[in-house]
């Protein structure tokens, strides 16, 4: 069992420019539990899961992070760089582009947050390394570089990257739209086993299958709003909101041949 | 005719001229490195006047012929006070020359990282010192390898315009050498096949540099 996290999202708004991404939104994160984020393309998902680990800046309004704001110590009043840091070690991220660092092989990407952040020896690091690279099944592939890996192992090692950090809390944001259909499914199978160990997982995904079998709750959003939090079934198979309804059956109608 | 004699002959005098070919464009681009590594590390930081400055520096040096910015050398340091051998204020010159397009090919390597780079780096909390010597630096430095060769390959040749200002290298010894032996053809041609060696030279560091970097 791995400690989690919960996050508390409360009123937060957030501009580019005179454009608002996020209206006001609110949402509870529970510890140990998994919560999706689905909607339409543009409708802000990455940015309020961005807003989470800070980065992205949130306007107005508090995230919590285990009852900590982060990013200001009061409202308005930005946290320094250092506890920043501090509060980020805490979470980690996977992202749709795997952003790998290509000029280091999978054990080097994983390592090189125990070096230079957590500060442990590299022989220990190195082996650490191994043991989250072994957890994601790569055991036979560290000494690769990205260039030379298939999207799902790039996508796992960036999973073992995260990991190895020891997060209390794990942002994706859609980490498996990059793929070819086939490699969804090891990717998948990794961050199921991850939410079976009881970590904190907010995950932005299309892949309806996922939401409905693995999250404890589902949030939907549109145009900013957060429209509905809810269990998965009451979400994606019973909808009441029109808007809900008008994406699902484009999400079926898509998925229909 | 062509004089064969006179054509290997000429080799002499102008490899002894070739080390000065060597020595400006070396030096002028190992100053060049350095310069243009702080003129980058200003076209990119927050400060606006920094900015400022290095948008100036980049488009004056690049706005200027290196023969004019060598004349302009070689008069306005007498009046201003300050006597330094012509080698070494030609140097300077092409170093600073140098460092502007330099810095204009860093910049366009960092800026050509994909933000998902650093941002990965910060997700983990590393910090920002951290993220710049150990994900872009060594990214940035290897995608630029093939513009730097370039860069350098481009100095040899226009490290020619030193002998403006008095320096013997290769073109200027070559200028002398036609005049004593009246066979302008064979000493031009051997200046030729000189910077063309030497340029094959760098081209094949630069390949091998670029081929060992590559993962
Ligand atoms: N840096 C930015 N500057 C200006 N507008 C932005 C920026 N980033 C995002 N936006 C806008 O904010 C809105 C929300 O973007 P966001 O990336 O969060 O959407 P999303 O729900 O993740 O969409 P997708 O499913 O396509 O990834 C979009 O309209 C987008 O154009
Ligand atoms: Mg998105």
């Amino acid at each position: 069992m791995v400690q989690a996290s919960s996050v508390e999202i409360r009123k937060v708004n957030k501009f580019y420019g005179p454009f608002q991404a996020l209206t006001d939104i609110d949402l509870s994160i529970p510890p140990g539990k998994v919560t999706c984020l689905i909607g339409p393309s543009g409708s802000g998902k990455s940015t309020l899961l961005r807003c989470i680990n800070f980065l992205e800046e949130y306007d107005s309004g508090e995230v919590l992070i285990d009852g900590q704001m982060i990013g200001y110590d009061a409202p308005g009043k930005k946290m320094s760089g250092r506890k920043l840091r501090e509060m980020r070690r805490g979470i980690g991220m996977v992202f749709q582009q795997f952003n790998l660092w290509p000029h280091m092989t999978a054990q080097e990407n994983v390592a090189e947050g125990l070096i230079r952040v957590r500060g442990l020896p590299k022989a220990e690091a190195a082996s650490r390394a191994a043991e989250a690279l072994r957890k994601v099944g790569l055991a036979d592939r560290m000494a690769n570089h990205p260039a030379r890996l298939s999207g799902g192992q790039q996508q796992r090692v960036a999973i073992a990257r995260a990991i190895a950090m020891e997060p209390k809390l794990m942002l994706f944001d859609e980490p498996t739209s990059a793929l070819d259909p086939e490699l969804v499914g090891e990717v998948l199978t990794v961050m199921k086993t991850l939410a079976s160990e009881g970590m904190t997982m907010v995950v932005v995904t299309h892949e309806m299958g996922f939401a409905a079998h693995v999250a404890d709750q589902v949030a939907f959003m549109e145009a900013g709003e957060l429209v509905a939090v809810d269990a998965p079934s009451r979400i994606l198979h019973q909808p009441e909101d029109a808007r809900i309804q008008s994406f699902l059956r484009t999400y079926h109608e898509r998925n229909a041949f | 005719m062509f004089s064969i004699p006179t054509f290997l002959e000429s080799f002499g005098p102008l490899a002894m001229a070739a080390r000065f070919t060597l020595l400006v464009s070396g030096l002028g681009i190992a100053l060049g490195l350095v310069i243009g590594a702080l003129v980058c590390a200003c076209a990119l930081s927050k400060s606006r006047g920094l900015r400022r400055f290095a948008a100036i520096w980049v488009s004056f040096l690049r706005g200027v012929p290196l023969l004019v910015q060598l004349l302009l050398m070689y008069y306005l340091l007498p009046v201003v006070g300050i006597s330094i051998p012509a080698l070494a204020a030609a140097v300077i010159t092409v170093g600073i020359c140098a460092s502007a397009y330099i810095s204009e090919i860093w910049r366009g390597a960092i800026g050509a990282l994909p933000p998902g780079q650093s941002e990965a780096a910060e997700a983990i909390g590393m910090a920002p010192g951290t993220i710049w010597t150990r994900i872009v630096l060594p990214q940035a430095v290897v995608m630029s390898l093939p513009a730097l060769v370039n860069e350098l390959i481009l100095l040899v040749k226009a490290s020619s315009l030193v002998s403006m200002v008095g320096i013997m290298e290769v073109t200027r010894a070559s200028q002398a050498q036609a005049a004593t032996t009246f066979r302008p053809l064979e000493v031009y041609l051997a200046a030729a096949c000189i910077y063309l060696a030497i340029n094959l030279c760098l081209a094949g560091i630069g390949r091998w540099l670029e081929h060992k970097a590559a993962v």
